[in-house]
């Protein structure tokens, strides 16, 4: 591996895992969102030797047994997505978000995924999805 | 929800007039997307996704100057380095070019079109022109071989404004052409407008700008070509809106055989017409792929395509208004400038043409004029961008309602109101011949008031002001109309536009039932796999799920005019439903063979073809397919399987039209603008999939909100982009817009038989004036007439500040 190869080319080139996104050169869109040890980070941002011993958490592991994940289910329903391409990189920063505990306010979703760029959906819907996906994993039901 | 309730009610069931749809089973239903399921699990295929075995990596290097002479380029050292396979000057690649890289719309008789090589020989004309390409086996041996490309330049001055380009003496970007001027004083016109303004009681003049636009479509744009040298065949990826028509026109810049050159364009990660051209890179590509005779990619990094992929934009706009005391409108009179960058691209110089019969709105007068000049400056190309022309239009006439509503001391409301062309459901021509297909404005903006609560928010303005609130109350009106659909052919060929603007469709049935319907339409993010199958199934009683569309490859659709101008419903739509009715009248034939009547006594109801009176004798599409593959018992002469196309030629274009509604807090002593409502109603005709159509709505208004309020591409005066990557661009998050109402009224276009209007642009052309409006209407108090977008703290302040020092700039240039 070169010592700088980053680590979102790492999964894309090196693994052949092409769900996790390249859409800038600044770390600016988050298109390539991925979870690192539990938490949502850039993949642009880290150099993939500094993943080493890391657990990594892409788009392609989130669906289960055919199921789709809660958030990927909600992203359909609730119409979060159009061209995609942000897609994988929004629903891992969502993850993330949901994850650590965050208010599922609209307000305090839209600051949470500010790191995130979206040009198609306004993101009015993504919000929806949070919403819908952060109540469905929240549930005491839920494993 | 209230909005999506009024959604669906008002845009559900279409009134199909003329075709044998109309069961509307999926037709105005909220269907969840076919689209999502590879999307939302990381398995979408972009281009960048794609490996071929012994694929080279392509790497441009780019002038750093905006304009210079290229003196020497020697790639003699990067062939040295590491994994390097070849390196080529723009010298080096000439004899590849048959043709200059195309502009297909050269719309005044007078328009000079440049010669744009893929790779500049002599000069570069603007920051990040090629000048040479490096091959490697590898993307980061071919970066670092570009590092190694040596360039001599003879800087030269740049041209960097369109006030620029416009003065004598400014350097000549092409020195074969003359001057910097692309054509001068474009002229549509209709009435004695000298006249009318000269009698009028009341004038209002403004000028307002639109300032560069950078697409952002969140796909950056890739290509990737593998030959078959033996054969002479090539197949090109491209992240593109446009594969058909890549195909001929790269056929023809190659000089390649068309009917050997396979385009796919796979799934593309948006466009906004930022990938509605031919691209240096695509020829470039093709020519390096047959030169060595290997698969070759090339991936636009953010920054590069920050200067090589079209910026939008860019227009200087007088616009005036003549009218009476009450306020009704008498003419209409708007003198363009408009910047096309270094060179031409596609469909450039048209762009503001688009708009032209539209400067006087959704209102009635008697005489309107529109004037256009283009320039060239040394700066990246402008094209088509979200709305495309349609903005600038909608801008300046629903800027110059306020501001003449303002002159009187009247209600914007009112004002639009008393001027509106009336209700009508036939065509009906605007001030300027454009027949308007359909349309209700007064119920547009009745509704968007009543939702936005418009007599309240007046009270609560009225109360702040009152009370010197340094948060000020801001409401903002824009009832726009747009054109789409990119109609009729013959109305294309009349401007000298070198497209047509029909479309394609195939519907093929097959033995197991299922359906196959090729598209000529070319969808990247519209989600036409959806919206077709909803028509398909529809039109042929068949499961939603039943029916597989194909789009995007040239092999596979090999007739179609591709994605742009929200003309896919509208052209590509209709297509599709006019070969379903082929499909049907075959099939009703075989179904009263099979059942021993006559064709007329075969109708189609509740999905199936059933004999009249008797509907337990029927037949299914599916059992058709299959005996029209089995061609065991088919009427005589009748040729065996059950595929049909048709081509459909629009016979107008359509004209969706809203009403918007945009509320703004002005800190008057920050000039910090937060919308704080904003309700957007609108008229795209019958609906098809009132959930997409939602969605369309909301990145539309995002995207005008963003031209309004955030975006702006900056140059410094040696041409360099200042704004030149995503975090120096302000591509507005989630944080940074607010939620939108959204609703609809439904009055059915007359253009074609779906009643179907298109609503992929509608958002971003109505939104802007909405923004800009508000917040002027806030200032109002402060002597605040104009302010220039996008209205960014700094420059909201600054207009504040000048209002209150008495200058003038606040109240006429508005830029800031």
């Amino acid at each position: 591996m070169e010592p700088r190869q980053l680590l979102v080319y790492f999964l894309r080139e090196t693994l052949g895992l092409t769900g996790t996104n390249v859409g800038c050169d600044t770390s600016s869109c988050g298109a390539c969102t991925v979870m690192v040890d539990g938490k949502s980070v850039k993949s642009c941002t880290m150099l993939a030797v500094q993943a080493d011993g890391s657990e990594i958490l892409t788009i392609e592991g989130l669906a289960k047994d055919g199921q789709l994940h809660p958030l990927q289910e909600a992203f359909r329903q609730e119409h979060g997505l159009q061209c995609g391409y942000c897609t994988p990189g929004m629903i891992m920063a969502s993850l993330g978000l949901i994850e650590s505990g965050a208010s599922l306010e609209e307000k305090d979703i839209r600051l949470g995924l500010e790191g995130n760029l979206c040009r198609c959906t306004g993101y009015q819907n993504i919000i929806k999805a949070v919403q819908s996906a952060g109540e469905t994993m929240r549930a005491p039901t839920s494993a | 929800m209230a909005q999506d309730s009024q959604a669906a009610a008002d845009g559900g069931v279409g009134t199909l007039s003329g075709t044998s749809v109309g069961m509307g089973a999926y037709i105005g239903s909220r269907v969840l997307r076919k689209e999502d399921p590879p999307l939302v699990t990381g398995h979408g295929r972009f281009v960048d996704n794609l490996v071929l075995p012994g694929m080279q990596w392509v790497v441009i290097v780019r002038s750093p100057m905006a304009h210079a002479r290229i003196l020497r380029v020697d790639v003699s050292a990067a062939l040295q380095m590491p994994g390097v396979t070849a390196a080529y000057s723009g010298a080096d690649l000439a004899s590849e070019w048959a043709a200059s890289l195309p502009c297909a719309w050269p719309v005044a008789p007078d328009t000079k079109i440049p010669n744009h090589w893929p790779v500049a020989t002599d000069k570069a004309r603007m920051v990040g022109d090629a000048v040479a390409v490096v091959v490697a086996d590898t993307r980061e041996h071919a970066v670092d071989a570009a590092e190694a490309v040596d360039v001599d330049y003879e800087q030269l001055p740049a041209v960097t404004s369109i006030e620029q380009a416009l003065a004598d003496g400014a350097p000549v970007i092409h020195e074969e052409l003359g001057d910097n001027i692309c054509y001068r004083d474009l002229k549509i016109a209709n009435g004695d407008v000298d006249k009318v303004f000269a009698e009028a009681p009341v004038t209002v003049k403004q000028r307002y700008y639109h300032p560069r636009l950078i697409p952002n479509a969140m796909e950056p744009r890739g290509v990737v070509v593998q030959p078959v040298p033996i054969t002479g065949e090539v197949t090109m990826w491209s992240s593109t809106q446009i594969p058909h028509i890549l195909r001929t026109l790269l056929a023809l810049t190659l000089n390649l055989p068309e009917s050997k050159f396979r385009v796919v364009a796979p799934d593309v990660g948006g466009g906004f017409g930022s990938k509605l051209d031919v691209y240096a890179e695509e020829a470039i590509c093709l020519a390096v792929a047959r030169r060595l005779g290997v698969p070759v990619k090339w991936i636009e990094e953010r920054s590069e395509g920050y200067l090589t992929t079209i910026h939008g934009r860019d227009v200087i706009q007088d616009m005036e208004v003549a009218a009476t005391e009450e306020g009704r409108l008498l003419g209409v009179r708007g003198k363009v400038y408009c910047d096309m960058g270094a060179y031409c691209q596609l469909v450039a110089p048209g762009i503001q043409v688009l708009g032209a019969t539209l400067f006087a709105g959704v209102y009635s007068a008697a005489a309107a004029s529109f004037e256009c000049t283009a320039v060239f400056t040394n700066r990246t190309p402008t094209d088509a961008y979200r709305g495309a022309g349609r903005p600038e239009a909608t801008y300046a006439i629903e800027r110059i309602m306020d501001a003449l509503a303002h002159r009187l001391g009247k209600d914007p409301a009112e004002v639009r109101r008393i001027n509106f062309i009336p209700p009508f459901s036939q065509p009906v021509a605007n001030v300027f011949g454009a027949l308007y297909d359909s349309g209700d404005y007064e119920a547009g903006l009745a509704k968007a008031l009543q939702l936005s609560d418009y007599d309240s928010l007046r009270r609560e303005q009225a109360d702040r002001r009152q009370r010197g609130d340094t948060k000020q109350l801001g409401i903002g009106l824009s009832t726009y109309i747009e054109a789409c659909g990119s109609a009729p052919s013959r109305g294309f060929g009349a401007v000298n536009f070198g497209a047509g603007g029909w479309e394609a469709a195939t519907i093929r049935c097959l033995p197991t039932g299922k359906v196959v319907a090729v598209t000529g339409t070319s969808p990247h993010g519209q989600g036409h796999e959806t919206s077709w199958s909803q028509i398909v199934a529809d039109a042929l009683g068949v499961k939603f799920e039943d029916v597989e569309v194909l789009h995007g490859d040239t092999a596979i659709s090999p007739q179609g005019l591709d994605t742009y101008g929200s003309r896919s419903l509208a052209a590509g739509g209709v297509a599709l439903q006019k070969a379903a009715d082929k499909v049907m009248a075959k099939a009703k034939r075989i179904a009263a063979h099979e059942l021993e009547v006559a064709e007329e006594d075969i109708e189609f109801s509740e999905g199936a073809l059933r004999v009249r009176g008797a509907p337990d004798k029927s037949r299914a599409i599916g059992d058709i397919a299959l005996s029209a593959f089995l061609a065991h018992n088919l009427p005589d002469d009748m040729e065996p399987g059950l595929e049909e196309s048709a081509l459909f030629d629009p016979v107008n274009n359509t004209f969706p039209s809203g009403a918007h509604v945009c509320v703004v807090e002005v800190d008057t002593d920050t000039g910090l603008v937060d919308i704080v409502k904003y309700v957007a109603v609108d008229d795209c005709g019958n609906i098809v999939n009132p959930m997409i159509a939602e969605g369309m709505v909301h990145g539309g208004v995002a995207q005008g909100i963003a031209e309004a309020q955030y975006e702006e591409a900056t140059y410094d005066e040696d041409g360099h982009l200042t704004s030149a990557n995503m975090s120096a661009y302000l591509v507005p998050s989630a944080a940074d817009l607010p939620s939108f109402v959204t609703a609809h009224v439904v009055t059915p276009s007359t253009s074609n038989p779906g009643g179907w209007k298109g609503v992929g642009e509608a958002g971003t052309i109505g939104s802007p004036p909405a923004v800009v409006n508000a917040v002027v209407d806030a200032l109002t108090p402060l002597g605040v007439t104009n302010v220039g977008m996008p209205v960014s703290p700094e420059r909201v302040w600054r207009t504040i500040q000048d209002a209150r020092a008495g200058s003038g700039a606040a109240t006429e240039g508005g830029q800031g």
